[in-house]
This record gives C-alpha cells, sequence and structure tokens, in this order.
C-alpha cells in the first residue's frame, strides 16, 4: 500500500525537522508514500474564521488531487501529520458529507477545475499508520537502540485527537504511550496530554498563550519526565522555542526537551540524530543521546 | 440613537452619581435586541444545537482560557440565543478561542461551540465589529490573503505583517527568536506559492459565486485591513 | 360480493370522526364521508365530532337497529385506543363485535401529514379498503381461560418485597426470587432515606424479615429465572437455584463457619460494600442478609481451586449444613401473572474519564459513600480519605452519567435529593466543607424542597455549573496533594478551581445490563433507553404490553423509595384484580389448520413462538393450541401448502382489503392522466 503525504505548510517551515524525521521513519519502517503534487493550504483554523465554503474548498482541493494521484490504488490513504490539517481535512470531509447541498457546489467548483471530489480517500494520523497499520510489535522488533530508563510524557496539543479522529481516545488519548512502551521506554501518567498549550494566540496574546505553555511544561517536570513529545508542529514550536520566555515571566526553570515523536521514535529506531532534524531544535537533548548508547549529539 | 431605547437615555446616570462609586447601569430593552441573530449562527455550519443549551458551564470551565474573557463561552451562548448582538461580537472572548476543541468535547448537549466561535468570528469581520488593533482578527485576515493568493501560508512573511499592523515592537521583540529559527531552517522570508495559483483562484471565485452569498472579501473592514 | 357469512347481505355503516381538531385539522372529513357512502354495500355513511363519545356510540347503535345494519366500519383513532369501546358498542345492539373494524386515520394520517389534500387521499383510500375487508367478516366467539392465583415476582429490592407483601397477605402465594444472596436491593446498602432521614435498615429490615417468615411467599434467593413460556393465567417458569454450597433449611446463621475459614484475613473484595472492605471466601453479605444464610465463593475458596483445603469450615458446622458438592437445583413452576421488579444499575463512573474515577483513589461514586457512612460499612461509619484522614473539604459532583448525550440523555431523578441527603451526612461526620456542584436542583416532592432548604440553612455550598473535570496537578500552594474541581459559578460567571480532599460522584441510574435478555424471555418491550417499557405512561403505568406481565420500581425507569412502593402497590392492585376475576378472556384471532389441506411436513412447529403447534401421530397433521395461540400469524405465512387460517386475517379479508388500496391508486392514476390530457 502507497500513502499519499501532504505535509501542510508548516512541515516546510518551522516543523521541518517533523518532516525529516516523519520520512526518515517512513523509510526505516518500509513506508511506501508519494508527496501530494502541488497541494495548497488546508486553511486551518484562520481560515474558518474568514470564509466557511472557501475553507472546505480549500481541503477539499487537496483530497481531490490525492484521489486523482493515487486513482489506480484500491484505497487512497492521506496521511496528515500537522494536527490541524489533519482536523481540517477530517471536518471537511464529515461536514460535506453532511450537508449534500454544500457538497454539490463544492464538486461543482472543483469539476471546473478538472478534479473529481470522491470524497472517499481516508485522512490518517501518522501514529494511526504507525500502530494500526504496521502495529507495536513490527515497530517493537525494528528498535535497536531501546528507549530504556527514559521517562517520556507524550503530548498530543488539541486537535490531533479532538474533536473528529477516531484512532485514539478524545479524553485520553494512549497510542503515543503504546508506541513508546513498545520501544522500551518508561510512560509518564499526566494528565496534560490534550491540553491546549496556546499556540494559536503566541503569536498574537501572548499574554494569554504562556501561561498555558507553562502549565505544561511546569507539570511535565513536576512528574519527572525526561522528555516530551509532540504530534504538532504549533505545538513543538510554542513549547520549545517560548522556554526563555515562560522561564523569565514565571521565575521558574522549564527547561525540558520538547521534541517530535518522530524523532524519538527515530532515535529507538537507531537513525542518524541529523537525518531526523534534531539538529534544528534549539537545544540538543543531551539527556536522551546520554540514555541513548551510541548516539552523538549534533550540533549546528 | 436609534438603537438606543428612549427610556434607556432618560434613565442615565449624571455626572455626579458616577463620581461617587462607579456605577454601571446594565438593563437590555428588548427593542435593542437582535432577534434574528440567534437563527443566523444557528444556521452556520455545526450551530443548530445551540437552541439545546441547559447553560451549565462545563464549556466555560473546560476552556484554557476562559478566564481572560469578557464573557465565558456560556454567557456568549445565551447572549447569541438571546440577541445580544453587539456585546457578542464585539466581545473579546471570539477572539480569545483558540480552537482547541475542549469545549465541544465536554459539552453534555453536544453544541459544537469551537464552530459557533468560528461563525462569530466571521459575523464580526463580516459586519466591522472586530476589534481594529487585534492580532487575532488581522492574523485572520491576513492568513486568508496570502492563501488566497498564493494557496500556501508562509509563516515569516504573515507574522511581520501582523505585527507591523498592530503592534510593531512586538516585532522588534521577537527578532531574536526569528533569527534562532532562521539559523535553523525554519523560517524563511520568502512567499511560499502553489504551481496553479490561477486554478486555485478561479476555484475559490467559483465557490463565491455558486454559493450566492455576498462576497465577504470584497467588505471594506477586510479590504482595510490586508491592505499593508 | 355475494358472501353473507352468516347474517345476510352486508349493509355497512361506515362513521368517520374528527376527534375534535386531531382528525379534522388535517383530512377533509366531509369529503371522506361523502367518498364512503358511494361504496358498494354502504347503507349509511357519517361524520361525528367525537366518535368515541357516548353520543357517537349511540349512533351506531341506532343504526345498527333501525337501519339493519350488519357491518361497522369506524374511521378514527388506533384501534388500540377504542377498538375495544366501538366493538362493545356494536354488541350492545346485538351485532357479534367482530363485523366491526377501525380504520386509523388519527396516529396513521392526519398526525404524521402535512398536506391536507394528500392526507385526505390517504384516509379516502384506507376507508376503500376496510370496507372492502368488512365483507368478508365473520362472526366470532372469544374463549375465556382460567387464571392460576399464583404469581412470581422477580427481583426481591424493596418493589418486589412491597408487591409480594401486599399479595401475600391478600391471600394469594408469591414466588419471589431475587439473583443474590439476599433480599433488599439497593435500599439494603443505604444508610439513611431522604427527606426525613430515617435509618433505611431499620424501615427495610422488617419488611424482610416479614417475606422471610410469611406462609404464603416461597423465597428463593441466588436464583434466577432461566426460561418463560404460556400465556397470561398460565404462564409456566424455569427457575435455576444456584448453589451457595450451605443446605438453607439447616443453616442459622451462626458465621461459625466464616471465623473457621483458613483464611484468619479477609481478603476478597467485599460486593456489597462496594468493594471498599474485604470478606472471605465464605460470607454474609451484611448482618441483616435475608435469609440468613452463609454461602461459599467457589472462585475464590480454596477447596474449590485446589481440593487441598483442610476443610475447617466443615469442622465447625455442627449442624452438617454444608454441602461441597451441591449441584445447581431446577425448580418449574405455574403462575398466572407475573410482576418484573428487577431494578437498576449505577452509571458506571469509569465511562465519564473526565471526574477521575479509577484513576484517583479519594474519588467515589454515590453508592460508596453510602456505604462509607453505614455503621455497619467498611469503616464502621466513619467518612475517610483512603489514606485514613478525615476529609476537610468535600466536593459532590451532580448528573454524571445524566443529562449528558455522551452517557445518558434523561436526568436520573434521584440525584440532586440523595447528593444534598449525603451532603448533610458527610458534615455531620467530618464536619467538611461540602460542596454541591450541580446543573439543576431537582426537588419536587413531598417535604423535598424543605430538605433542600434545610441543608443550605446547614452551610452546604452550593455552586450552579456543572464540574469540567477532577485533576490532580496544581497551578496554586493551596491545591498541592489535593483533587482539584475545575467549573464555572454560572451565577456569578466566574471560572472556580475549587481544591478538595474527596470527590463524591453523584452517579445516575441507568438499565441493567441484561435488561435485554429479561425482556425477551418474558416478551415484553424496552424504551429506547432500555427501561421495561409501560402499556401507558400515564394510564397504565405498570402494565406491558404482554397480558399479565406487570412491572414496577427502577426497572421501568429511575425513581426513589417512595415512587418504587408506589408502583409496587399499583402492581400488586393489577395481579389481584385479574387474579379475583377468576378467568379471562382471550381474543378470538387464533390460527387454526385445515386438516385435509395439511401434509404433516411439520415446518411450522418450530417456528411458532408460542409453542402452541404440536403433531399428531395419529393422524399425521399439525394441530394448535387455540389457548396458547397468540395469533402472530408467523404460521400462516410460513405453511406451505396454505393449509392454516387466522381468524381476523383470512386470505380473502387481506386480499380483499389490499384490492380496497389498490382500486383507489387506480383511481388516482386516472385523475392525474385526465389532467395531464
Amino acid at each position: 500500500m502507497k500513502y499519499i503525504y501532504y505535509p501542510g505548510c508548516s512541515l516546510k517551515s518551522t516543523g521541518k525537522l517533523y518532516e525529516e524525521s516523519l520520512l526518515a521513519v517512513f523509510d526505516a519502517l518500509d513506508i511506501k508514500y508519494e508527496e501530494l503534487n502541488d497541494w495548497n493550504c488546508c486553511g486551518a483554523t484562520a481560515y474558518m474564521a474568514v470564509d466557511e465554503k472557501k475553507a472546505f474548498v480549500l481541503a477539499a482541493r487537496n483530497i481531490a488531487l490525492a484521489e486523482e494521484q493515487l486513482k489506480d490504488e484500491a484505497e487512497v490513504n492521506i496521511v496528515a501529520p500537522c494536527s490541524a490539517c489533519y482536523m481540517i481535512l477530517l471536518k471537511t470531509q464529515k461536514f460535506l458529507e453532511e450537508n449534500p447541498e454544500d457538497m454539490a457546489v463544492i464538486k461543482a467548483a472543483l469539476k471546473e477545475s478538472g478534479l473529481d471530489y470522491k470524497a472517499k480517500a481516508k485522512i490518517r494520523h501518522p501514529l494511526d499508520v504507525f500502530l494500526n497499520d504496521i502495529g507495536e510489535q513490527e515497530i517493537a522488533k525494528r528498535i535497536t537502540k531501546p528507549l530504556k530508563g527514559i521517562r517520556v510524557a507524550s503530548y498530543y496539543g488539541c486537535q490531533t485527537v479532538r474533536p473528529y479522529s477516531t484512532f485514539d481516545d478524545q479524553r485520553n488519548p494512549v497510542t503515543m504511550d503504546r508506541l513508546f512502551k513498545a520501544a522500551g521506554a518508561e510512560i509518564v501518567d499526566w494528565s496534560m496530554k490534550t491540553r491546549c498549550c496556546g499556540a494559536s494566540l503566541t503569536g498574537t496574546i501572548q499574554e494569554v498563550a504562556l501561561p498555558l505553555s507553562y502549565i505544561i511544561l511546569h507539570e511535565a517536570k513536576k512528574r519527572r519526565a525526561d522528555v516530551v513529545t509532540t504530534a504538532c508542529s504549533l505545538c513543538q514550536f510554542n513549547l520549545e522555542c517560548y522556554q526563555t520566555n515562560i522561564d523569565k515571566k514565571f521565575k521558574t526553570d522549564t527547561k525540558i526537551d520538547v521534541i517530535y515523536f518522530t524523532q524519538l521514535l527515530g532515535l529507538a529506531l537507531g537513525l542518524e540524530p541529523k537525518k531526523l532534524g534534531i539538529n534544528r531544535l534549539f537545544a540538543q537533548p543531551e539527556n536522551l543521546f546520554r540514555i541513548i548508547e551510541g548516539g552523538k549529539p549534533v550540533y549546528v | 440613537m436609534d438603537k438606543k431605547s428612549v427610556f434607556a437615555e432618560s434613565f442615565a446616570l449624571d455626572n455626579a452619581a458616577k463620581d461617587i462609586v462607579e456605577i454601571r447601569r446594565r438593563i437590555k430593552y428588548e427593542s435593542e435586541l437582535d432577534k434574528g441573530f440567534r437563527d443566523k449562527i444557528a444556521k452556520s455550519a455545526h450551530g443548530e444545537k445551540l437552541y439545546g443549551c441547559i447553560q451549565c458551564g462545563t464549556c466555560s470551565a473546560a476552556c484554557p482560557v476562559s478566564h481572560y474573557m469578557d464573557y465565558t463561552p456560556r454567557k456568549i451562548i445565551q447572549m447569541v440565543r438571546e440577541g445580544f448582538k453587539e456585546e457578542v461580537l464585539t466581545s473579546s472572548t471570539v477572539w480569545l478561542c483558540a480552537s482547541c476543541y475542549a469545549c465541544s468535547v465536554e459539552c453534555p448537549k453536544g453544541i459544537k461551540i469551537t464552530d459557533v466561535m468560528y461563525a462569530l468570528k466571521r459575523e464580526s469581520i463580516l459586519g466591522n465589529y472586530y476589534p481594529k488593533k487585534s492580532p487575532a482578527s488581522i492574523l485572520a485576515n491576513n492568513f486568508f490573503n496570502q492563501v488566497l493568493n498564493n494557496g500556501r501560508n508562509s509563516e515569516g512573511p504573515l507574522l511581520i505583517k501582523m505585527y507591523l499592523k498592530t503592534n510593531p515592537f512586538m516585532l522588534f521583540k521577537n527578532m531574536a527568536l526569528g533569527f534562532k529559527l532562521w539559523v535553523r531552517g525554519r523560517i524563511s522570508l520568502k512567499t511560499e506559492k502553489i504551481k496553479d495559483k490561477k486554478s486555485l483562484k478561479r476555484l475559490l471565485q467559483s465557490v463565491e459565486d455558486k454559493s450566492n452569498y455576498k462576497a465577504k472579501v470584497h467588505s471594506p473592514a477586510l479590504k482595510e485591513a490586508s491592505a499593508v | 360480493m355475494s358472501n353473507t357469512n352468516g347474517n345476510g347481505l352486508p349493509k355497512i355503516g361506515f362513521y368517520v370522526c374528527h376527534c375534535g381538531h386531531n382528525i379534522a385539522s388535517m383530512v377533509d372529513v366531509e369529503e371522506v364521508q361523502k367518498f364512503a357512502s358511494t361504496l358498494p354495500g354502504v347503507k349509511i355513511s357519517r361524520d361525528y365530532k367525537y366518535m368515541c363519545s357516548d353520543p357517537g356510540q349511540e349512533l351506531i347503535q341506532k343504526d345498527i337497529k333501525e337501519l339493519g345494519l350488519n357491518r361497522i366500519v369506524v374511521a378514527s383513532c388506533s384501534p388500540l385506543l377504542h377498538e375495544h369501546t366501538f366493538r362493545v358498542a356494536a354488541e350492545k345492539a346485538g351485532l357479534n363485535p367482530y363485523y366491526f373494524h377501525m380504520v386509523n386515520i388519527r396516529e396513521n394520517v392526519s398526525w404524521v401529514h402535512t398536506d391536507k389534500s394528500s392526507a385526505t387521499q390517504k384516509a379516502k383510500a384506507l376507508t376503500r379498503a376496510a370496507i372492502q375487508r368488512v365483507f368478508f367478516h365473520k362472526p366470532l366467539e372469544k374463549k375465556s381461560v382460567p387464571v392460576n392465583p399464583d404469581v412470581l415476582i422477580v427481583g426481591g429490592g424493596i418493589a418486589g418485597i412491597t408487591a409480594a407483601l401486599t399479595i401475600a397477605n391478600a391471600g394469594k402465594h408469591v414466588y419471589l426470587v431475587e439473583r443474590e444472596p439476599t433480599i433488599g436491593g439497593h435500599m439494603a446498602m443505604f444508610d439513611k432515606t431522604f427527606p426525613t432521614l430515617d435509618c433505611a435498615a431499620c424501615i427495610l429490615t422488617p419488611k424482610m424479615s416479614a417475606v422471610k417468615s410469611h406462609p404464603n411467599i416461597t423465597m428463593w434467593t441466588y436464583s434466577e429465572v432461566e426460561k418463560v413460556s404460556g400465556f397470561v393465567g398460565n404462564y409456566k417458569v424455569n427457575i435455576k437455584r444456584k448453589p451457595r454450597y450451605v443446605i438453607e433449611e439447616l443453616c442459622v446463621g451462626c458465621m461459625e463457619c466464616i471465623d473457621a475459614c483458613i483464611y484468619k484475613e479477609a481478603k476478597y473484595p467485599d460486593e456489597f460494600n462496594q468493594k471498599l472492605s474485604k470478606r472471605k471466601p465464605i460470607y454474609i453479605p451484611f448482618p441483616q442478609a435475608t435469609p440468613q444464610v452463609v454461602l461459599f465463593d467457589p472462585e475464590t475458596c480454596i477447596d474449590f481451586k485446589s481440593h487441598r483445603c483442610k476443610k475447617t469450615c466443615i469442622e465447625a458446622c455442627d449442624r452438617e449444613a454444608i454441602d461441597l458438592k451441591q449441584v445447581p437445583e431446577y425448580k418449574e413452576i405455574n403462575v398466572g401473572t407475573v410482576i418484573l421488579t428487577t431494578g437498576f444499575k449505577p452509571y458506571d463512573a469509569e465511562l465519564s474519564p473526565q471526574y477521575g474515577y479509577g484513576k484517583y483513589p479519594n474519588v467515589y461514586t454515590s453508592l460508596e459513600i453510602e456505604r462509607l457512612v453505614n455503621a455497619s460499612g467498611p469503616t464502621s461509619g466513619e467518612v475517610v480519605t483512603k489514606d485514613g484522614n478525615k476529609p476537610k473539604s468535600v466536593g459532590i459532583i451532580h448528573c454524571v452519567g445524566s443529562r449528558d448525550q455522551k452517557a445518558h440523555k434523561w436526568c436520573s431523578k434521584v440525584c440532586c435529593m440523595y447528593s444534598l441527603k449525603l451532603a448533610h451526612l458527610i458534615k455531620e461526620h467530618t464536619g467538611a466543607e461540602v460542596y454541591n456542584f450541580y446543573i439543576d436542583m431537582r426537588t419536587p416532592g413531598k417535604g423535598y424542597d424543605e430538605f433542600y432548604e434545610k441543608i443550605m440553612t446547614e452551610g452546604v455550598h452550593f455552586v450552579r455549573g456543572r464540574v469540567s473535570e477532577v485533576t490532580d496537578w496544581a497551578l496554586v500552594p493551596e491545591e498541592e496533594n489535593k483533587l482539584t474541581i475545575r467549573v464555572e459559578d454560572t451565577l456569578i460567571g466566574v471560572v472556580r478551581r475549587v481544591p478538595v480532599d474527596m470527590v463524591v460522584l453523584a452517579v445516575g441510574l441507568e438499565p441493567r445490563a441484561d435488561a435485554g435478555d429479561i425482556r425477551r424471555m418474558f416478551n415484553i418491550s424496552c424504551s429506547n433507553e432500555g427501561w421495561f417499557l409501560e402499556r401507558h405512561p400515564k394510564l397504565a403505568p405498570v402494565s406491558t404490553f404482554t397480558d399479565g406481565i406487570f412491572i414496577a420500581g427502577g426497572c421501568q425507569g429511575p425513581k426513589d423509595i417512595p415512587d418504587s412502593v408506589a408502583q409496587a402497590g399499583a402492581a400488586a392492585a393489577e395481579v389481584l384484580s385479574l387474579i379475583c376475576a377468576g378467568s379471562i378472556e382471550l381474543e378470538p384471532n387464533t390460527a387454526s389448520i385445515i386438516e385435509k389441506f395439511c401434509s404433516g411436513c411439520k415446518s411450522c412447529i418450530p417456528i411458532c413462538p408460542y409453542s402452541a403447534i404440536s403433531f399428531n401421530d395419529g393422524t399425521q397433521k399439525a394441530v394448535i393450541n387455540e389457548a396458547l395461540c397468540k395469533g402472530c400469524g408467523t404460521c400462516v405465512a410460513a405453511c406451505p401448502s396454505g393449509s392454516i387460517i387466522q381468524n381476523l386475517f383470512e386470505d380473502e379479508q387481506i386480499f380483499s382489503e389490499i384490492d380496497g388500496l389498490l382500486k383507489f391508486a387506480d383511481i388516482e392514476l386516472e385523475e392525474m392522466e385526465a389532467e395531464h390530457a
């Protein structure tokens, strides 16, 4: 089976390291994929705030493009690693399915651009693919550098499992925990997994956003986590890059490694840190390197 | 004067009373309410269940930012239902909503509160109610236009534009962070574009024509907001 | 249409009812009346405002006498409501009631359509079908069967106990079957009862003893109904008595065997105490358990697992009551009527994970607190957290599992009141600050709102808001090592974080997990939610759609003790009314075999849901027991040789009815074609 990889805007910029690590892990697990040709922005949260129908057509165009690109495959699976993209694509499908009139408008508009929106593609999150298509056992077999002794606090952020996804529990998701358990890590039990980090406000209303990130980082430290793993480029950026600002504001020390779950998985699979975009992190996760035998810190 | 009831005016407090303690008069006359407002919002995507709200406040309690809002999400739902249009559309609540969907998941009545907030954001922009210096609404508008023109979003230019329009000082403040990102290849000043820009524009135009609704993007408020 | 069916050429009277505006606002009643008057065989056609009223019935009776009508068709509401009324009316005028037929143009037409002209067309079509049908109606006679005066009651909670005592006191014999080792149900677990705060055990245990000692009650605990067959007045019921491994007649409840058990310490979760304490493999559920008979748990008893126990228990029992080789006992009883009082189940709090039940040790369900405040409970009445300290602050969260689309949509009705009671008891036991987090306080009932006021004046906090989550992370120092409740105080409009030592979840009530199996076994209906369905929500609240089966208490919907007791009394009265009548009339719409056509293929026998068909080896033909036949028609449809006919549903009646409908469709088609031309 072949997947369509829909990166979305942020995996090409702030989330570059997410893309690098994801694709490296895909290769390591023999997952075949093609990047979606000439994809456009999913519309994200901001577009929905201005014009709903256009937001839906933006997302629908990508789905239609994927259906076209994989027209010879039995089923079309779109992997959307960015949680906003993932949520918007799911939301679009659900909304159009429930509103045939809007579906007709969107279909007709796409038809004029030579695209056929069949609404059949499956929207998948990489976690869903890893756990349900590959499986924990298969992944465990390929782990060459077990995460022994590493306490992982898995953090999904808000839009990965809320409100439309069905691959995990919306209140207490566990797929990431299962993944890292398979990789030999210790799992931190905490209630921050889906608490909003405030990323969509950090750029705009920072006074509101910083406390939200502080709560999450503070709690991770309190629970003696070695690393926080995220599945969202906004969360990762927000929780990692604002640590200095947070510490200044709250007069605390929240320094903790916040990396993509694909980066940690990649390290466990024995991949080169550089291939996983580790060099693009603000601070090198030296803690992890010390524990993962053989890994060497890579500085910029 | 047209919106304010004559009664309201005649009961207004004089300055002497205001000086003693800070007194605010709060009363709402039926003539000041917009009775059609709730139907309009309910008709918007996923809003149909808001009539069934039991005012339990789960949304406000689940919301990670409700304590910064001038009206909690629960209050907003009630105000929408009762036609407090102006208060709702000028409130900070709508623009503080971070779209984290915690309220939608927890609501015992299945109200898609996040989608109600989206509908209110749209109404606020369309009706020119949105706070003009609020970075959240400006960001939404800029984002919209960037994608409309290029098909993709470019984080660097987007943020710079926003800061220039709202608070140039913030741009300066965040320069160091931007530089760190740039060094690591995580941000660029280049504008990302798709190949088939023309067809995308046509597509968006076509949706607009087909849905036969007022061209929101051409509203004066939006034009003003997006012109740099 | 020359069929005279025993009373001359058909002279049909047709009556269409306005039902006030119920029908007349959506169906042109006059047009239907005029249309019917043109149909063959119709002698008189009338419309009237309320056909079911006395003058309406008299209209029919007068016409029967004066015009010599021999067929009656009434187009009005559902036959469920008034078929009986009109049949009686016809009978009083000297006509066999089965010459009457009813057309439902209210539930099937006026209430479900929005276009008056189409609705009128449909009413006309149904009218024509009914008029064509009655041509073929025949006179039928009702059969009467005796009612067995013995009664089965399933479930020994407060509802079952009340019904059993009422019926037994009237001199009738009752079999009371209870699944658990003791009767008493949920009420036996409660400490106090609202709003009077009288001790639950003090008012319940006398009734439990009365059941045990009543000469007219056979009480079978630790038993389950396995099979039910028969029909009203004559049910046959099979019951399984699970082995207690103790001979009930010999045990006196001295509990010496329990002391003698080789387990010196109790080790296994005590179900009665909501698993908050431990019991031994041999135990009595609670001090006032009825019967006072110990029982073994084969899952945990060493002898059942390894057969290598010293069996000190057997040695200790000088009455030789212990029998580890006991096997299930199977009973078959005959009863005329049944009352189901199988109760409810508390909502599983783990299904609302945001409240942390099962994750944080100091989050309790309301039923657990009932045991905690009870003197015979796991802490002998001390309200303490899991670390043994008295809580300084307690939060009671209302509506857990209720009024929630993700759990149950209904209001569980009792939680507001029991939360008030628990607030009072917790405050009394600990002096803690108690918070009630509620959506709406629902306290209608005698003395209930006064109770609410009393608890308010005791200083209990009431915060109007539904809690979004209970967490263990601290934002401020006061929250360290506490459970924090996050809620919007909706009356103030401010979000609050309330740190507490103990959280009580006021869980709602839901149907028992196996309510569906019970429903099928007794052939009754359930509502969408899974509660046993009453025949009519207002006028037949304890009857079911199966004659002779009644329901009472929590199995029918959430209710408190007074309501359960009231329903139990009502069900007992219904049962006694049947028993006192001595016999009941059966509908004559039964099936019968035309012997000369029956090929003896036996295909009808296994499909009959009432086991009413048997095979006569002598004649090699099938035979239907009319008393058992419920007239479902399954065999009629299945018979390959067409040799089964059913009264009131004979082929020519049904075909003529269909023909009437189709003829109408033909007319419609012609009219449409004419219009187009």
